[in-house]
């Protein structure tokens, strides 16, 4: 792959994963001062000393930005991650075997998707131990049932096509079928949801964390922050903007790249000469 | 350029025609379908366009309406209807001219009719939109069509539903359709090809007919010349968009001027001497009944067997059980009763039984070489599979002998890392059979390789099988509904018709009288490069109207 073959979109989406990555990794030696320190008034303007001005409690909008990059990321990165191994997993080997296992998987999964999201995750949250890990397999598990929805529909479109049976008919087993003949088939359509369903998992980590069981205080996340400082909107003051645009731009930069990454794997001819 | 006479209906002058491609990562570009094509067609006459697909056939059938399919630009030439330019009419003329001057008959019925209407409504559609005649004159008009093209109960076919009435009658009716306004030109897209040989016969007997009693001119688009020669009266010959050979049907198929005719009127030149010796059996099918879950019995006990190195072919029309014996063979499908012995021994019924070993020596090649192969992987994955899978091959050995392989399908190492969507169809197909050889097996299964490439290239496809057998003394089962295939590379034959052998034997002997009268049937349908063969074959075989 030559770097001059990146478009400019997927170059500006790639910077802005970096910045965030590099906020993220080496926060404590870039934050002006530390994530709950309090330094000033309270909601104090931009500039000054404050380059984002202060929060509710006069707090440095800056460094609470740059270590919320941490909680944030991780978080919803981990969950994303985890939701499409396990929904991606699941629905191919549903679609490949078919009959009964199938039919277990994919009622599970409806009974799974039955329950609002939000209130079986309040549910659950409340009464497990407050962790970050049992957070991130929370989240993973319930946007799990929507990346299988769309796993299982994609891969029985490949699972009938003929190269599928000539596998089959050559004794390959159900590893070599889900991974080497349907999984690069399916890659762009699963993709594309990569980039949305990474979205919505900042939006529902920040959900939980207003209602007190995500990220807890005084800890840093994006989502939080937003909740902090909504009041301030009242009466004209920008706090809360700031991580609510960071939120926005990080989700663009990523569905930048994941565009880029689609078009690739779209292309039957190997991604060559595809910009 | 020929002059415009008083008798032509329409004339096409100059034709140019463009269409923009966008490949990836270049800027887009312009790429001319069809150039310099003229051509006339003189009232109640029919000409008819011949070519392989890409020849540009369809496009120009279109322009007869002024049409263009997405992204398709008409950009140069005059198509002159009884002397007006069709291209310089305004969308309002146009529209004056489609469904009522000049009709459409497409390739597959079944998705031209609105599932949701009844047949009769919509056959008198465009005559009722263009105030041609009233209601009760185009019900009429439509009885009338229907009693010519010959469907059954032609006073209550109005009344179904597309789903209820066959391909071939969908086919008959969709002709009804275009001949109901009273056109002066029809434009026929290859209303056989989908077709059975045993219903292409019936509805090309109606069409002829039709067209004669109603004297409407029409221009008949197909890549069989076979066909074209019984209806047309003129033959344009096509190739890649520009005119190869243009003249009266009779001096086309006597008396061809341009080697690429010439190629397509002896095109069913490959042929070879039945073997003898039927002794070494190496595959036995020993009353076979199977059928799907629903109790339906797609086969109904089938026996025969395949000599080793030899070719079996079996031959019937859709729904007669020939793909679904190769699934009860591969083990796709296990059987009801019977069992299948390959090679002295019992073959497990189903494909979880069987060994890697028992898997390998059987192979398949599918109809359609685009999905039987990953779009994902190259040609050195795609045939080298099968190298590391059955035999542990890796790294240069695996190289080297995939090399062997595409030599043999007479590719060569540098299609090595290509991708399918890179391919040609014939080069697929290739690459199909590379990776059945690639297994060494002794019976490779072919279902229907060659009917969805052009003539001239399901010919080179067939010539390298028949090489690839001498070479490796492989065995074939080769599906087909094609007569001429079966005359052309089998040893023995088996006619299957709803889901029952009804004749199996040498190839001599099944092709040879006295016959039963399904294999008859089907012999007399294949059609003959001679004009006037449907009219001869229709004097000694009553239409069969009623069941197709």
């Amino acid at each position: 792959m030559r770097l001059r073959a990146i478009p400019l979109s997927a170059w500006i989406g790639i910077a802005g994963i970096a910045l965030a990555l590099f906020c993220a990794i080496f926060a404590p030696f870039i934050a002006p001062y530390g994530e709950s320190e309090i330094v000033g008034d309270i909601w104090a303007p931009m500039g000054g000393d404050f380059l984002f001005g202060t929060d509710n409690l006069g707090r440095d909008l800056l460094s609470r930005l740059i270590y919320g990059a941490r909680t944030t990321i991780f978080v919803a990165l981990a969950a994303t991650i985890l939701s499409f191994s396990l929904g991606m997993l699941l629905s191919f080997v549903a679609a490949v075997t078919g009959g009964f296992v199938d039919q277990l998987f994919s009622r599970f999964n409806d009974l799974m998707m039955a329950i609002p999201t939000l209130i079986f995750a309040l549910v659950v949250l409340a009464v497990l131990p407050q962790q970050l890990w049992i957070l991130i397999l929370v989240m993973a598990i319930l946007d799990s049932t929507r990346v299988y929805r769309i796993g299982r529909a994609v891969a029985l479109d490949v699972a009938v096509m003929e190269f599928v049976e000539a596998a089959r008919l050559r004794g390959e087993g159900t590893g070599w079928i889900i991974f080497r003949e349907i999984l690069p088939n399916t890659l762009s359509p699963l993709l594309a949801e990569f980039g949305l369903r990474f979205a919505f998992s900042i939006l529902f980590l920040s959900t939980l964390s207003f209602l007190g069981l995500g990220i807890q205080p005084p800890a840093a996340d994006w989502g939080g922050m937003v909740k902090d400082n909504k009041d301030g909107i009242i009466f004209g003051i920008s706090a809360a903007l700031i991580p609510g645009a960071a939120i926005a731009l990080l989700t663009i930069c990523i569905n930048l790249v994941v565009d880029w990454l689609m078009k690739r794997t779209s292309s039957l001819k190997g991604g060559r000469g595809d910009a | 350029m020929p002059e415009r006479s008083k008798t032509d209906l329409l004339s096409v002058r100059n034709l140019k025609i463009e269409a923009t491609s966008y490949p990836p990562g270049e800027p887009p570009k312009t790429v001319t379908l069809v150039e310099g094509v003229n051509f006339d067609v003189k009232k109640g006459k029919v000409i008819g366009l011949i070519g392989e697909s890409g020849a540009g056939k369809s496009t120009i059938g279109l322009t007869a309406l002024a049409y263009g399919r997405g992204g398709v630009r008409i950009t140069g030439g005059e198509v002159l209807l009884d002397g007006q330019d069709l291209l310089k009419l305004d969308h309002a003329g146009i529209r004056k001219v489609r469904g009522a001057k000049v009709c459409y008959v497409a390739q597959s019925a079944a998705a031209a009719f609105n599932p949701a209407h009844r047949l009769g409504e919509q056959v008198i559609e465009a005559s009722l939109r263009h105030g041609i005649m009233n209601r009760a004159e185009a019900e009429k008009r439509a009885l009338h069509l229907f009693e010519v093209l010959g469907l059954p109960n032609p006073e209550t076919f109005g009344q179904r539903y597309p789903h209820q009435v066959s391909g071939g009658q969908l086919q008959r009716a969709m002709t009804a359709m275009a001949l109901c306004p009273n056109p002066e030109l029809i434009v026929f897209d290859e209303p056989t090809t989908a077709l059975d040989v045993t219903t292409q016969i019936d509805v090309l007997a109606a069409i002829k007919h039709a067209i004669e009693e109603t004297h409407t001119a029409a221009i008949y688009i197909t890549h069989d010349l076979a066909v074209v020669a019984q209806i047309t009266d003129d033959i344009l010959v096509l190739r890649h968009g520009k005119m190869v050979e243009y003249g009266t049907v009779k001096q086309i198929i006597e008396a061809p001027t341009q080697d690429y005719t010439r190629a397509l009127v002896n095109v069913r030149g490959t042929g070879r001497e039945e073997a003898t010796d039927q002794s070494d059996t190496l595959l036995k099918v020993e009353n076979i009944t199977a059928g799907y879950s629903n109790g339906f019995k797609v086969l109904q006990n089938v026996s025969l067997h395949l000599p080793k190195g030899q070719t079996l072919a079996i031959v019937g029309e859709s729904g007669s059980g020939k793909s679904t014996l190769a699934r009860v063979i591969t083990g796709l499908l296990p059987p009801q009763e019977g069992t299948v012995t390959f090679d002295g021994k019992p073959l497990p019924p189903a494909l979880r039984g069987r060994k890697n070993e028992e898997l390998r020596r059987i192979q398949m090649i599918y109809q359609m070489a685009d999905t039987a192969m990953n779009p994902r992987q190259t040609v050195r994955n795609i045939v080298g599979r099968p190298l590391t899978f059955y035999f542990g091959m890796h790294g240069r050995q695996k190289t080297e002998r995939v090399r062997e392989l595409l030599d043999q399908i007479e590719m060569g190492e540098r299609f090595l890392d290509r991708y399918p969507a890179e391919l040609s169809g014939g080069q697929k197909q290739r690459v199909a059979i590379a990776r059945a050889l690639a297994a060494k097996p002794d019976l490779i299964l072919c279902d229907e390789p060659t009917s969805a490439l052009d003539p001239l290239v399901a010919e080179g496809i067939l010539k390298l099988l028949l090489k690839l057998q001498e070479e490796t003394h492989v065995s074939y089962m080769f599906i087909t509904h094609d007569i001429a295939i079966v005359r052309a590379i089998a040893d023995s034959v088996a006619v299957m018709h709803r889901g029952r052998l009804v004749r199996f034997g040498p190839k001599s002997k099944v092709l040879s009288p006295p016959f039963d009268d399904y294999t008859d049937l089907l012999l007399k349908s294949v059609p003959e490069m001679e004009i006037g063969w449907l009219e001869k074959v229709l004097k000694t075989r009553r239409m069969e109207s009623a069941g197709n």
